[in-house]
């Protein structure tokens, strides 16, 4: 049932009055509404129990175990979300006076400098408010740095052909052209390719490492000095610094800049599709371009004073990417788990997220699923390629992520990497423990035997949801996508 | 270890599975030249108990400010259920809805969003959020230029009524597409775009889109009427800039003059969401049914199941980046999903008359505000025409020193708009919502008073 259903002409939830309804009197009535809004008119009790109810109709991490390949769904402390709705850091007006939020702007200049460290960079911008942003905030950093050098030829992007699709869409933002690199077949980016296609038209190129793939990169190295010594430059997108945090450093690996998706790495909520926030973090050679606003410091009598770095103290900018200074409530969560990790645990992170998914690798291998590259490590995730299934019993892998509902698991990443045919890929990150790994496999192995037996029933998946599957071309064909317009 | 489950005998039978004999093995891929040097001074993680207590002596320090400050974030009453509701676990920790039947409790939702909001904005539909209203203006721009394909132009007129800072992100977020933004100035006496000083000459290559904004960055209200259908007639659409919270008074961009905005954007704060300097927020974005296919973003629809049972799904996804990849409509992925949770739970609960009431008591507010402060030596209304919930004000002296002797009396007394506004000289944003009791009314008064003499 929709709110909308719920709602009864003439029910007002008055415990939430606020003023008095009064003519707006110097309005001229030109500019006044005609037609009331219509919001649904429900008493609280019904509005707590609907949306309770729907929260419900979710999986969540919070209740169910989420092995999202590429979005590192690990828990998302209680405490962080506790510790950032405390009114002093809610209340805050973002044009307010520095000297009324020094709390806030101290553990945002602290989160600066620890993703510095944790990238072995030399400055960071924590505006961008997602990944998306981050990354187009890196290209146009890129593109300011060639500018700024007179080297306006440089036309082209390069991204890997198994690269998440934001990439080749935040190059095109920032006016590039893109080409697609291929992968060769134990997951490493083609270097032959590579050497043939960089040239003084090569802007840069973006990379994950490790790769969507699930493995890390190993001629880095190479590429690195390739893009260098034809004058381009290396941009990290973030995504998998799970599987590496404290072990290697994209700054030691040669990138000039990278972002963090700290709703992955540092254990921000999804939210159900956000906020996230996109930190991006540069070299020496491409700090002056970050987006503003930054935090700066200045010592006054032995006391730290935290102030924005705008326009005028950072003038090569690329610019402001939000009307303030990004989502701060976001960045303090990533902040406070920062702090619970302490170097030490940030080792520990990149350690466990890529035991359970070795683990869990060996242990689908050992019940006769393929992998899709077996004769390398797995990172924090892997890929589980379901050809052979598809093609002796009929059932897809989507019909597997749809099953695996029904078993309690949310399904891993499905049809990505679009290289690898029928793939799952599968990160089950740090914090689930041996147990969930465990049944977990057991689930994949019933549903193989299901899929033997009774194969109309992994096809029809789910069956225990609150709804079957659904008619996505119906969806797209007869567009409801507003109740008050049916 | 904060978060890690394992205990040695477990890690131990794992790594044993797995046939390695201890974690590092399972690195032995990374070349060795790239392994990373051991911190110089290993920092050992804090327990909840320690952080909370860093983390509470630093909110506290921030605690207990009085703010007259709006310019496109405002605080407003936001009933005790919208985040109660809005941080269950269940909606918290959840992705993306990519699967569907995990996801309908966020999927319905953000359908409901979208009926609301289109509502409030009087259009046909609504996507379901962008990052801000700065944003979700700099997409509507990309947007409009995409999708009238009768002007060639990839021009678009911008008013500097506009919020500045959005007239920045605008120009960070689209200047590498080719597309020119061309300012427009404002009446000195008014505060408003002047619709009698528009002209476009025969030998105009002509503009894409016309950016309305209500209110003003001033908090006036543009003519948008006249302005919509002047734009309209010279082969212009028409993007409005709204604030959410007055469109439930103020006429909605679906009623701009004779056929309406085209599309209709702003900032989503003021339905349920706190200051929290600056974010996150959320931005919304709606248009005509007929521009569905060039909105950027996720759309949320209703459908049937092989039951024939409703249920909502992700559509149109041919345009996004992880269908299109490089000929996307935009690269958005992660929006504010969470920030669209707690703004429908608000709408549901105040209903259209809270938002009436909000809007109303927001405008009697600010109006109570300015009529004290301007019985105050050296404190002039800066424009003599309506403004809905915030105005500027010009002081006899310069604004900067004024806002630091009001902070350290707890007040954020306004915006300075000397930087961005030289010719108006000493000049204040100021507002006061529905929250503003009289009695902190008459402290910031006296504040300004004892400052000024």
């Amino acid at each position: 049932m929709l709110i909308f259903e719920r709602s009864e002409s003439g029910r007002i939830n008055s415990a939430q009055r606020t003023a008095a309804l009064q003519p707006l009197q110097e309005i001229p009535k030109a500019m006044l509404r005609k037609q009331r809004a219509q919001l649904p008119e429900i008493s609280e009790l019904q509005g707590v129990r609907h949306y309770t109810q729907l929260s419900q109709k979710n999986f969540s991490i919070d209740t169910h175990f989420y092995p999202l390949g590429s979005c590192t769904m690990k828990y998302n402390p209680r405490g962080a979300n506790t510790l950032s709705m405390q009114s002093g850091f809610l209340n805050r007006h973002p044009a307010a006076d520095t000297e009324l939020g020094q709390g806030v702007m101290a553990s945002l200049y602290d989160l600066q400098e620890i993703l510095c460290e944790v990238t072995g960079m030399e400055a960071t911008s924590l505006t961008p408010a997602a990944g998306a942003q981050g990354e187009f905030a890196g290209v146009a950093m890129i593109r300011a740095y060639h500018d700024a050098q007179g080297d306006t030829a440089r036309s082209e992007i390069l991204v890997p052909d198994a690269a998440h699709g934001t990439n080749p869409a935040s190059a095109v933002m920032c006016g590039y052209k893109v080409k697609e690199i291929p992968t060769n077949s134990d997951g490493d980016v083609d270097l032959e390719t590579l050497r043939q296609v960089v040239g003084p038209q090569t802007a840069g190129i973006m990379l994950t490492n490790p790769s969507t793939l699930g493995v890390f990169e190993r001629e880095i190295e190479e590429i690195a000095a390739l893009l260098h010594q034809a004058g381009g430059l290396l941009y990290y997108d973030g995504a998998n610094l799970n599987a590496i945090l404290g072990k290697t450093r994209p700054g030691d690996m040669g990138f000039d800049v990278i972002h963090i998706n700290v709703h992955k790495t540092f254990s921000t909520p999804h939210g159900g599709g956000g906020p996230g926030a996109g930190p991006v973090v540069a070299n020496k050679r491409l700090a002056p371009y970050l987006p503003i606003p930054m935090v700066g410091v200045k010592e006054h009598e032995g006391t730290s004073h935290y102030h924005w770095l705008t326009e005028a103290e950072r003038p090569e900018s690329i610019g402001r990417l939000s009307a303030w200074s990004g989502n701060v409530g976001v960045l303090l969560r990533a902040y406070i788990y920062a702090k619970m990790l302490g170097t030490t645990g940030m080792e520990r992170v990149a350690d466990y997220s890529v035991l359970n998914a070795n683990y869990l690798m060996k242990q689908l291998q050992k019940k006769g699923f393929t992998l899709a590259i077996p004769e390398r490590r797995a990172t924090h995730e892997f890929i589980v390629t379901l050809k052979s299934e598809a093609k002796e019993l009929g059932v897809s892998a989507m019909d597997f992520a749809k099953r695996l509902l029904d078993y309690g698991h949310h399904a891993p990443t499905t049809y990505f990497p679009l290289l690898v045919p029928e793939c799952l890929l599968i990160e089950p990150t740090e914090t689930e423990d041996k147990a969930t790994l465990d049944a977990f496999v057991e689930a994949m192995v019933a549903i193989r035997q299901e899929s033997k037996e009774n194969p109309e029933q992994v096809k029809e998946a789910p069956l225990t949801l609150p709804v079957r599957r659904l008619d996505d071309v119906r969806a797209a064909r007869e567009l409801d996508l507003n109740w008050y317009n049916q | 270890m904060p978060f890690i489950p394992h205990t040695e005998a477990e890690t131990r039978s794992m790594l044993d599975a797995i046939g390695v004999d201890q974690i590092a093995t399972l690195f032995e891929e990374i070349p060795t030249s790239l392994c990373a040097n051991a911190p110089q001074q290993p920092e050992q993680g804090l327990s909840e108990m320690e952080i909370s207590q860093l983390m509470r002596s630093r909110a506290n320090a921030d605690d207990g400010v009085t703010c007259f400050a709006g310019g496109g974030a405002y605080q407003h009453h936001i009933p005790a259920a919208v985040w109660e509701l809005t941080t269950r676990g269940e909606f918290y920790s959840a992705y993306t809805p990519y699967q569907a039947e995990a996801s309908q409790g966020t999927l319905q939702l953000l359908y409901e969003y979208q009926s609301m909001m289109s509502s409030l904005m009087g259009m046909d539909l609504s996507n379901a959020s962008l990052y801000d209203g700065a944003s979700a203006l700099a997409e509507a721009v990309l947007m409009a230029v995409r999708a009238n394909r009768k002007s060639k132009s990839k021009r678009i007129l911008i008013p500097k009524t506009v919020h500045p800072n959005y007239r920045k992100v605008v120009h960070t977020l689209v200047r590498h597409q080719g597309i020119e933004l061309v300012e427009l100035e404002y009446d000195a006496k008014n505060g408003t775009i002047n619709p009698d000083s528009l002209k476009i000459s025969d030998e105009d290559p002509g503009y894409a889109a016309l950016v309305i904004p209500l209110p003003s960055y001033f908090g006036t209200l543009e003519d948008v009427h006249t302005l919509t259908d002047w734009a309209h007639s010279h082969g212009m659409l028409v993007i409005g800039s709204v604030n959410p919270i007055a469109m439930a008074s103020l006429t909605p961009p679906g009623e701009w003059g004779k056929e309406g905005a085209d599309i209709a954007c702003g900032e989503g704060q003021p339905l349920g969401i706190p200051l929290a300097s600056g974010g996150p927020y959320f931005g919304f974005l709606c248009c005509r049914k007929a521009l569905v296919r060039q909105l950027p973003g996720r759309l949320i629809g209703r459908t049937r199941d092989l039951d024939d049972k409703e249920g909502f799904t992700l559509t149109l996804q041919a345009r996004e980046q992880h269908i299109r990849r490089s000929k996307a409509t935009s690269n958005i992925c992660t929006n504010q999903g969470l920030m669209v949770t707690a703004a429908t739970i608000f709408m549901s609960l105040m209903g259209t008359t809270g938002l009436e009431q909000m809007a109303s008591g927001s405008y009697s507010n600010s109006h109570k505000l300015v009529e004290r402060l301007s019985t105050i030596d050296g404190v002039t209304l800066a424009f003599a025409s309506p403004y809905f919930h915030e105005a500027v004000i010009t002081l006899s002296t310069p604004v900067a020193e004024l806002l630091q002797a009001l902070a350290a009396q707890k007040i954020v007394g306004g915006i300075d708009l000397s930087n961005d506004y030289p010719e108006l000289g000493n000049a204040l944003l100021v507002c006061a919502t529905e929250l503003r009791t009289d009695d902190e009314i008459e402290q910031f008064a006296t504040a300004l008073e004892q400052i000024l003499c």
